[in-house]
Order: C-alpha cells, then sequence, then structure tokens
C-alpha cells in the first residue's frame, strides 16, 4: 500500500536510484520509495552481464548483476518501499508525484524531496541520419543486449556494429558467445571510443575486425537488412568517395551514444544544460528546482558504474537532508482555517516560532454581512485562543486579527487554528 | 475457377482504396479490398505531409483541383464520423525576400478560380508575429483558412475499419496479379490468394495503378513514375511550429515546407526526386541534404541535433493529359470507367493532393457506378459512425484512473516517449482489423515514434504481440513476413 | 631462443596500461609500462597461461527470466573458452536460482567453477 507521502522518493531503481534510496534511508529520512518502470531493481546493470564492475567501490570485478544484487540487499534489509512496473507521468515543481502501474493503478504522491535517478537513452539511427532503408535488423546495442541476455533471444545472426563505445565492444564479444558471426566494429572516430581493456578483451582476442574512421553511409534490404554500405570518413566526418565497401549482414547493431534521459525532470521544471543534457546541479546533487535532485547517467553519462554509485550517495544524502530540514520545518507550521462565516484567510499557515518575535496578524474576508456586534474567534479545536470584537461584518470590508504573543504557548499544541464569526 | 464472387473489387487499400470502400459499404453490394502488404496505408499513404490542402496549388480546371477542393470541404463531417484527428489549422504560402511577392499573387488567382474559399494576404510583420521561429526575411504570405493537418495513418485505418464493420470483407498481403476477362467485360480477378470473381473491379492500386489497368488493356501509354520525398521528424521539446508553413511553389512540387504533426513534432520535406523502382523508399544523403537546405530557408532556427527520425515517401505520379478543354496539364488525375472494358473502374496518378481528394474521388467512384447503371440500394444498418478507442496520453488524469480501474492494462506504460500503455496495444491487435506487426502498431498507437525510436519498447511490444497472436516471439514481425526481429533463441546455435 | 618485446593491454583494471613486455619464448624477461605490479603478473600469465573471466548465460526453467548470468569463478583458460560455452549452453537449471550457486563444477577440468551472479526467483 502506498504511503500519501514520502520523505525521499527515488525514480529509477539502477545503481544511481538504489545508491540514493540506500543513502538516504541511512541518513535518517523515515519513508523513501523507489519507482521502476521494469519488473525488478537494478535498471540496465540486470542486462550487463558482463564482469567489469565495483573495482573501485568493493576492489573487486564484478558482473552487472552482482553488483546490483549487493544495493538490492540493503534496500531490502533498510525498509526501503519499491513502486515496480510503474511509471511516472509527472512531477510539479511542488515535488507532487503522479505514477501509473498495472498493480496500484494511477496514483498520487508527495515528497519532500526526489531523486532524479532515470539514467540515460542510447542515440538511435536516426539521430545519426544513417541514410538507406528501414527495415527490420537494426538495433540499439541496448535493445539487443536486452533480447541476447534478458528475453533469451538472438536478433541476427551476422552483425555489423557502429561505434566502438563499451557497449558496442561488450556486445560484439557477448553474440560471439553465442555463436553469431561480428563481421566488423566501425568507429567513425579515428580513435576508440570505449576502455581498452574491452577493446582486448572483447575484440583482440577473440578477432573481430575493429575499422577506425569509418561509419555506416546506406543499409540495404526492404524487408530485413540484407547488408550495410561502410565508408572511410576523413576528419570532418565526410564520407571519402570511392571508399564504399557492401557488407553483407542481417544485423546492424548501434553504439553510437547515451543521452540523458530528463523528460521527467523538464516537466518538473529543471533548469538543464545544454551540453550535458542533464540538470544543473549544486555540489549536492540539487537541481534548479528545490528539493530535486539527481544522480547519475541523468546529469552526465559517466564510464564506470562506481562513479554512478558515488553520485546516488551524495544525492541520497542531500536529499534525506532536505527532507528532515523540510519536515522540522513544517512541523511548525500551524495552519489557518476557514470557520463559520469566513471565506479565506491570509496567511494560509503560520510558523508558531513567529509569535517569539512578535504578534502575527490575520487577513480575512466574511461571506455574508452580519449588522450586529460580533466576535471573530480563533481556535484550536474548541478552544480558544484569541478573539476580537467588532460592530458588525461586510464582505467588501476586510477583517484582521491579531494572535499575540502571548498566545505562543497556546499555538504549539495546535495543528490548525480556525477562525469562525459569532454573534455575540 | 473463383473462390467466391463479390460485386465489386478493390485493389489496393489505401486512402483512395479504404475510402471507396467506406463510401460504397452504404450500399447492398458484396465487395472485397485487397491489399498486398501486411496492413492497409503502407504505399503512398503511408509517408506524406499529413496536409489537408486548401485547394489553391492544382491547375484551374483539372481533376486534380476539382477534386481537392470538393474533398477538403468534406474533412470536418468524415473526421466526426470516423473518429481520427483532424485539425483545421490553415496553411500559410511564405514569400521570403521581395522577388517572390508576385508568385503569391499568381497562387490567389488559382485559388480564386478554383474556388478556395478563406484565403488572405498577410504582411511580413503579421506572419512574424504569427509565426515567431519563421525566417525574419519574411515578406509576406497567403494564408488559407481551410488548410488542415491530419494523421493518414489514423485516417485509412479509420475509413478501412469502418468498411469493414459494415460488411466489406479486407484481404491482406493479397497481390494482384491479372485479370480474368471474358471478351471485354472483367469477370475475375487473379491474386497470389487465388481468383475472385466480381461484376466491377476498382483499380486503386496507387504506384502499380500503371501495372494494373494495362492489365486490363487500358492507358498503354499511361506510366507512373515514381517521385521520392525525404523527410525529418524533430523532437517536439526542442522546437515547435504552430502552422504548415509553404515555400512558394516550382513547378514540380510544392516545395520543401515546414509543417506539425498532431503531436507536436516539427516536419520538413519533401524533396521530388523521380526514380524507376516502386519499392524504394530509401534515405539518401543528397536528399536529406536537400530538405535540410530547402526548409532551412523557411525557419532558420532548425537543429540537426533534435531530429528523431527520417523517413522517404513515394509519390505516384501520373502522365495523364486533363480532359476539360482549353486546359494544358498533362499530369492529372484518372478517374474513369473506360468505354473499351466492362466492370471496370479506372483510377490513376492519385498523387499529392490524393489524401485530401480521397473522399471526393470515393463520391465520384459512387457516381461514375450510378451512371453505368448500378441500383446501388442503401442497406438500412449502415452504420456510418466508426467508434475511437481510447487515447491514453490524450486523456484528464480523471479519465485515466477510470480507464486504469477497468482495465489495468492501461496502467503499464509500454512506450515512455509517447505514453502509450498495454491496454491500447492490445486493443489494436484485437481490433475490426487486426494490427499484427509492430509496424502496424506503431501507425495506430504512435508508439516508437518518440526520441528514443523504439529502443524501449520493441522487446516489451515483441512480448505482447506473441502472447496475443498466440505465436512464438521468432515470428513477430516488424512489417511482415520477412520482417521477421528475432533470429533464434539465444542458446540454440546451430552446428 | 631470441629475446623479443610484445605490447600488450593489461585488462586487470579500467586503466588498460599498455605493457612493453621483453621476454624469452614463455619466460619474462621484463615489463615496462606498467603502473602497479598487476601488470607484471598480467605479463606472466599472457606469457604461460592466458586466462579470461568468462560471463555468459545458462538456461533456467520456471523462472522470471528465460535465462540467469553466470560467470567463471576464477579466471578460465583463454584457448578453451569456446568448449566451457558449448557445455554451458547444455546446463539447464530450476528455479530459483541462488546468487553464488554453483551452475557448472570443475568447468572441463580445469578446477574453474561457474557460478550464478544474480538472484532468479521462481514464478509464482
Amino acid at each position: 500500500m502506498l504511503k500519501q507521502k514520502y520523505d525521499v522518493v527515488v525514480i529509477g531503481s539502477g545503481p544511481a536510484g538504489l545508491a540514493a534510496a540506500i543513502e538516504a534511508k541511512k541518513t535518517g529520512a523515515e519513508d523513501v520509495l523507489i519507482i521502476e518502470r521494469a519488473k525488478e531493481l537494478g535498471g540496465i546493470l540486470q542486462q550487463c552481464i558482463h564482469n567489469g564492475f565495483g573495482v573501485e567501490i568493493f576492489k573487486e570485478d564484478l558482473p552487472g548483476p552482482a553488483y546490483a544484487q549487493r544495493f538490492i540487499d540493503q534496500v531490502e534489509e533498510l525498509g526501503v518501499e519499491t513502486l515496480l512496473d510503474a511509471m511516472v507521468l509527472d512531477i510539479t515543481p511542488a515535488r507532487h508525484i503522479y505514477a501509473i502501474s498495472k498493480w496500484s493503478g494511477f496514483a498520487e504522491l508527495d515528497a519532500r524531496a526526489i531523486v532524479l535517478a532515470m539514467g540515460c537513452r542510447e542515440r538511435t539511427r536516426a539521430q545519426i541520419r544513417i541514410p538507406g532503408t528501414r527495415p527490420a535488423g537494426v538495433y540499439t546495442a541496448g535493445t539487443a543486449q536486452r533480447f541476447v541476455n534478458i528475453e533469451g533471444y538472438m536478433p541476427g545472426n551476422r552483425f555489423v556494429i557502429l561505434g566502438s563505445g563499451d557497449i558496442g565492444m561488450i556486445m560484439a564479444r557477448r553474440l560471439t558467445f553465442e555463436g553469431a558471426k561480428v563481421e566488423r566494429v566501425l568507429e567513425i572516430m579515428p580513435f576508440l571510443t570505449g576502455l581498452t581493456r574491452n577493446y582486448v578483451q572483447c575484440l583482440l582476442d577473440w578477432d573481430i575486425p575493429l575499422q577506425l574512421s569509418h561509419t555506416v553511409s546506406r543499409i540495404l534490404g526492404n524487408r530485413r537488412v540484407e547488408a550495410v554500405e561502410a565508408v572511410q570518413v576523413d576528419e570532418k566526418w565526410q564520407p571519402i568517395p570511392g571508399t564504399e565497401e557492401i557488407i553483407p549482414c542481417d544485423t546492424l547493431l548501434l553504439s553510437v551514444g547515451l543521452i540523458p534521459e530528463n523528460e521527467l525532470s523538464r516537466k518538473a521544471g529543471v533548469a538543464l544544460d545544454p551540453v550535458t543534457g542533464g540538470p544543473y546541479v549544486d555540489e549536492g546533487m540539487q537541481t534548479s528546482v528545490p528539493g530535486i535532485f539527481a544522480a547519475g547517467n541523468v546529469v552526465h553519462v559517466y564510464d564506470l558504474v562506481d562513479w554512478v554509485t558515488e553520485a546516488g550517495f551524495l544525492a541520497g544524502r542531500s536529499a534525506a537532508k532536505f527532507a528532515i530540514a523540510e519536515r522540522k520545518r513544517t512541523a511548525r507550521q500551524v495552519k489557518l482555517q476557514p470557520g463559520d462565516n469566513i471565506r479565506y484567510i491570509v496567511p494560509h499557515v503560520m510558523d508558531k516560532e513567529s509569535l517569539a518575535e512578535s504578534d502575527q496578524r490575520l487577513q480575512m474576508r466574511v461571506i455574508k454581512p452580519i449588522e450586529e456586534k460580533v466576535w471573530v474567534e480563533v481556535l484550536d479545536g474548541e478552544n480558544l485562543v484569541t478573539r476580537k470584537s467588532q460592530r458588525y461584518v461586510r464582505p467588501g470590508e476586510m477583517v484582521t486579527v491579531d494572535i499575540p504573543q502571548k498566545a505562543y504557548d497556546a499555538v504549539q499544541k495546535a495543528d490548525t487554528l480556525t477562525v469562525r464569526v459569532v454573534r455575540r | 475457377m473463383a473462390k467466391k464472387n463479390y460485386d465489386v473489387i478493390i485493389i489496393g487499400a489505401g486512402v483512395v482504396g479504404s475510402m471507396i470502400a467506406r463510401f460504397l459499404s452504404r450500399y447492398k453490394l458484396d465487395i472485397l479490398l485487397i491489399e498486398k502488404d501486411a496492413d492497409v496505408g503502407m504505399g503512398a499513404s503511408s509517408a506524406n505531409t499529413a496536409i489537408v490542402h486548401a485547394g489553391y496549388d492544382p491547375v484551374p480546371g483539372s481533376l486534380k483541383a476539382i477534386m481537392n477542393v470538393a474533398g477538403n470541404k468534406m474533412w470536418d463531417t468524415l473526421a466526426g464520423e470516423l473518429n481520427f484527428p483532424f485539425e483545421r489549422r490553415g496553411d500559410y504560402v511564405v514569400a521570403i525576400g521581395d522577388e517572390e511577392v508576385p508568385l503569391l499573387d499568381e497562387l490567389w488567382e488559382r485559388g480564386v478560380k478554383n474556388g478556395v474559399p478563406g484565403m488572405i494576404m498577410l504582411s511580413g510583420d503579421e506572419v512574424r508575429r504569427r509565426e515567431p521561429n519563421i525566417n525574419p526575411e519574411v515578406s509576406g504570405a497567403l494564408w488559407a483558412s481551410t488548410g488542415g493537418i491530419c494523421d493518414p495513418f489514423a485516417v485509412v485505418i479509420a475509413a478501412a475499419e469502418n468498411a469493414v464493420m459494415n460488411g466489406v470483407t479486407l484481404m491482406l498481403e493479397t497481390a494482384f496479379e491479372d485479370f480474368v476477362m471474358e471478351g471485354n467485360r472483367i469477370v475475375a480477378v487473379k491474386t497470389n490468394r487465388g481468383t475472385f470473381g466480381c461484376r466491377w473491379a476498382i483499380n486503386c492500386a496507387g504506384l502499380y495503378s500503371d501495372v494494373v489497368m494495362h492489365k486490363a488493356g487500358v492507358r498503354p501509354e499511361f506510366k507512373i513514375t515514381p517521385r521520392k520525398g525525404e523527410y525529418y521528424v524533430f523532437d517536439r521539446a526542442e522546437i515547435t511550429i504552430n502552422n504548415v508553413l509553404f515555400p512558394v511553389p516550382t513547378p514540380i512540387s510544392k516545395g520543401i515546407l515546414v509543417t506539425t504533426t498532431l503531436h507536436g513534432n516539427t516536419i520538413i520535406g519533401p524533396n521530388a526526386q523521380e526514380i524507376e523502382d516502386k519499392e524504394d523508399r530509401s534515405v539518401t544523403r543528397d536528399g536529406l541534404e536537400e530538405v535540410w537546405q530547402g526548409a532551412r530557408k523557411l525557419v532558420p532556427k532548425l537543429d540537426l541535433r533534435h531530429v528523431i527520425a527520417v523517413f522517404a515517401g513515394l509519390r505516384p505520379g501520373g502522365n495523364a493529359p486533363c480532359e476539360t478543354p482549353g486546359v494544358n496539364y498533362n499530369k492529372d488525375y484518372i478517374i474513369e470507367i473506360p468505354a473499351k472494358v466492362q466492370g471496370f473502374v479506372n483510377l490513376g496518378g492519385i498523387e499529392s493532393p490524393g489524401l485530401t481528394s480521397a473522399p471526393a474521388i470515393a463520391q465520384r467512384v459512387v457516381e461514375l457506378l450510378k451512371d453505368a447503371g448500378e441500383k446501388l440500394e442503401e442497406k438500412r444498418d449502415w452504420d456510418p459512425i466508426r467508434p475511437a478507442r481510447p487515447r491514453f496520453r490524450d486523456l484528464s488524469p480523471e479519465e485515466q484512473k477510470i480507464l486504469i480501474r477497468n482495465d489495468p492494462r492501461y496502467g503499464r506504460i509500454v512506450c515512455r516517449c509517447e505514453s502509450v500503455t498495454e491496454g491500447e496495444i492490445v486493443a489494436e491487435i484485437h481490433a475490426p482489423i487486426p494490427a499484427r506487426t509492430y509496424d502496424a502498431i506503431k501507425r495506430r498507437t504512435w508508439l516508437g515514434t518518440g526520441r528514443c525510436q523504439g529502443g524501449f519498447d520493441t522487446p516489451r511490444v515483441v512480448e505482447i504481440l506473441a502472447r496475443e497472436l498466440g505465436v512464438s516471439m521468432l515470428e513477430v514481425t516488424k512489417k511482415g513476413p520477412g520482417s521477421e526481429f528475432l533470429a533464434r533463441p539465444t542458446k540454440d546455435v546451430e552446428g | 631462443m631470441a629475446e623479443e618485446v610484445t605490447k600488450m593491454i593489461c585488462i586487470t583494471c579500467p586503466v588498460g596500461c599498455t605493457l612493453e613486455v621483453t621476454h624469452e619464448g614463455k619466460t619474462l624477461i621484463k615489463v615496462d609500462g606498467n603502473q602497479c605490479k598487476k601488470g607484471i603478473e598480467y605479463a606472466e600469465n599472457e606469457l604461460t597461461d592466458p586466462r579470461r573471466m568468462v560471463p555468459t548465460t545458462v538456461k533456467v526453467r520456471g523462472g522470471v527470466h528465460p535465462l540467469v548470468p553466470v560467470c567463471t569463478a576464477a579466471p578460465f583458460p583463454k584457448p578453451r573458452v569456446f568448449d566451457l560455452l558449448a557445455e554451458l549452453r547444455k546446463v539447464e537449471l530450476q528455479a530459483p536460482v541462488k546468487i553464488g550457486q554453483v551452475v557448472l563444477e570443475n568447468a572441463l577440468g580445469t578446477g574453474v567453477d561457474v557460478v550464478a551472479t544474480r538472484n532468479l526467483p521462481a514464478v509464482n
């Protein structure tokens, strides 16, 4: 059962989200909720079955799922709540969250602090505008990785991979391990864009050819990919005529970059840096919207998961501190509620401590005129806090009542003060 | 021998064939609609500017002009009955610099002759005020209030679906091969799925309309020359355009324009390249460059980094001379019952503004049949209304709550960019015209059309299609047989 | 046997030092370019007995997914990796699977175990 209000809500349960939730709880946040779109925690780590994770944090070389499992265990031990297979539709700058899932239905909840940890998405064919047909068999490396490692299906038998980033190289080895032929890895830059160790253990070790300064200039095949045309590029990334080569294959994998995923951040009014594509953040990972924090690839794209985890810890800690301060601040607040014959009161809330400094003036309007003597009463439940006599009240004339400093003790006990008009 | 006899066989389920099927479904006729592809609307109807043209562009006196203006007037009623999204936002033809202004006057003249209502000439200042992203050197514009935008897939699907609801038989993956003639009369249509008898055959084959009419021995000189148009789609979070912006036209096309989808994505294109191959929808480097340069003339602020898709479509350009005396024009529409063949309604060269014209063309076909002596008795139970299915993203939070409460599958978002739910996908798979491929679902729901271009939803949709169709994930296709997504289970290695 | 210099890239950690390894056949003489002593160890192993960690998946019955990720518990002889992968394709586990659970013991007689790298619950 979801609560109406949480100290910290974390959106996304990849390495950043898991770390943020854990650290928020450890810092003292009481109710912490993770909202995750998949049916299980861990995010993309669950499909990154290769090792190479955790060297910085655990001084161990772990596969992605094992790295995730350590944090998932902590999330469970600490009593962090989770809403899985769910999607956040909207976040307001006031940290009101709309989320839906098959199981919870349409849910609305409030967060004292939010950590955005939605990660990133892959650049697509269109973003690099590869000419040619639009057949089946063009996948981003991450989509192919999910098919191969989670769903249990190979998206093809003969592959060309565009991009020498880590995901591209890791998929080259992975597909080779499962009996596919990787014809070529092409890289438009004159240098490798992933880690050198991945070049060795993913390509060199298994004789997968890499061509630098090359790209795909055309996709061929109407229904399914039949071949791609590769071409060498000059220093301005323009194709060099005469260097075209047709490489027969049934699948083209794209590993051409990652972009922080900030659709929700925009909805929440978070300002984004056009260079990183992620939110502007301060030293505690707070975004331009107070109480909304961000961590991991949603901020900028990292190359080591360990650093994503560190960023998650930092954001979780900051979010918890913000939530605790917010809790204290609101605990000191008393609501001012219109009672009989009162249309509205300004201010709507009042800091109880303000009475330590001075009297506090309430301004209000009545609903109906009463042309005789009345009391304007301020009450905590049935207990009178203060009252003022008026010769009459009229909607066109504003009424003011001062709560005196001597009411300090009476107000401390109240959650809500009601103001009403009664005939004397 | 013929498997079954129909009164009417419509060859091709693009917007024209589907619209004719829908108009004829009103009468007591046994109708078969055949389509060679795995879905309706896969040809010229599938990749175009999605504009309902006002009608100031076609040559006055041409059938194109008549159909355009008549068709345009029918869209409000049609959108209401068939429940597809359509907005009459108006369109602009924009002159950049002083030398283009006289061309606007020419268009105005044409529009007046064609009977286009609601045209206004605007000053450069007024255009800049209305469309802030436009080239500041704009010197004026012709504004036509009757221009509109639609979702062409939705139109074709709604028309075909309403036809099917009213008794039309639709056969997909059924390709026309030849006619069976008795003397000069068509008595049956041969397809890859057998031969079907008919009293009337209607040529709605679009890019292949020349091939079909030649098989009937009609107009041997008629030739379709496919004209390729390439397009870019932009991320709606980055740039928005309020209306359709045309440049002043060139002799061969309406030019490279800047427009918006009903979903708010800016679209630029098309160029116009004549080719031979009727299936070549490949995007080319040169073509994209041409579109880019052309569109930037209208909206210099466009940024290539915000492109989320590129695609190409083919217009079925014909070479039929206009039959109105005194009008010298040789790319007109053909809508006729040829004298020398009986039982044949022949259409050809229905290129832009074919989408706009489709309802008027369908109405014209009904009249041609009446003139040929068909009785066309109305069915008492004909239902012109095609109900819309819920679109989660268009609903208010309250409506969303109710939808999810009644069917929790609407609570699971499968396409995050466009907020398409599992409930909507399942509904399309089990609709009167079942969506059986990924692309069919994409065209109906807009899933996979956002900035991640299906990266997130593809595995999930493949899974849902397999489950709902009761097939293996290996059998699920992008757009029909031969376009399977997956090759084999990970652990089944040959040899 | 003549002394020769082979270039290698150390894959022990993400730094990926480029090593210049001087050796006589399989006998290591010296290593240059390493930033830590793991580089020396790596070079020596590459000359005598190159090994790699092998991450892959095996089939699972009755689990929330049809595959579970696995990995060798220690580096595995590189020349025999494809034999190992073929052997692992024959394995089919029954859900639930626990992280660390041995999937294949003493794989191909190398003394290296293959273990599951996540918890995989059974379908309810």
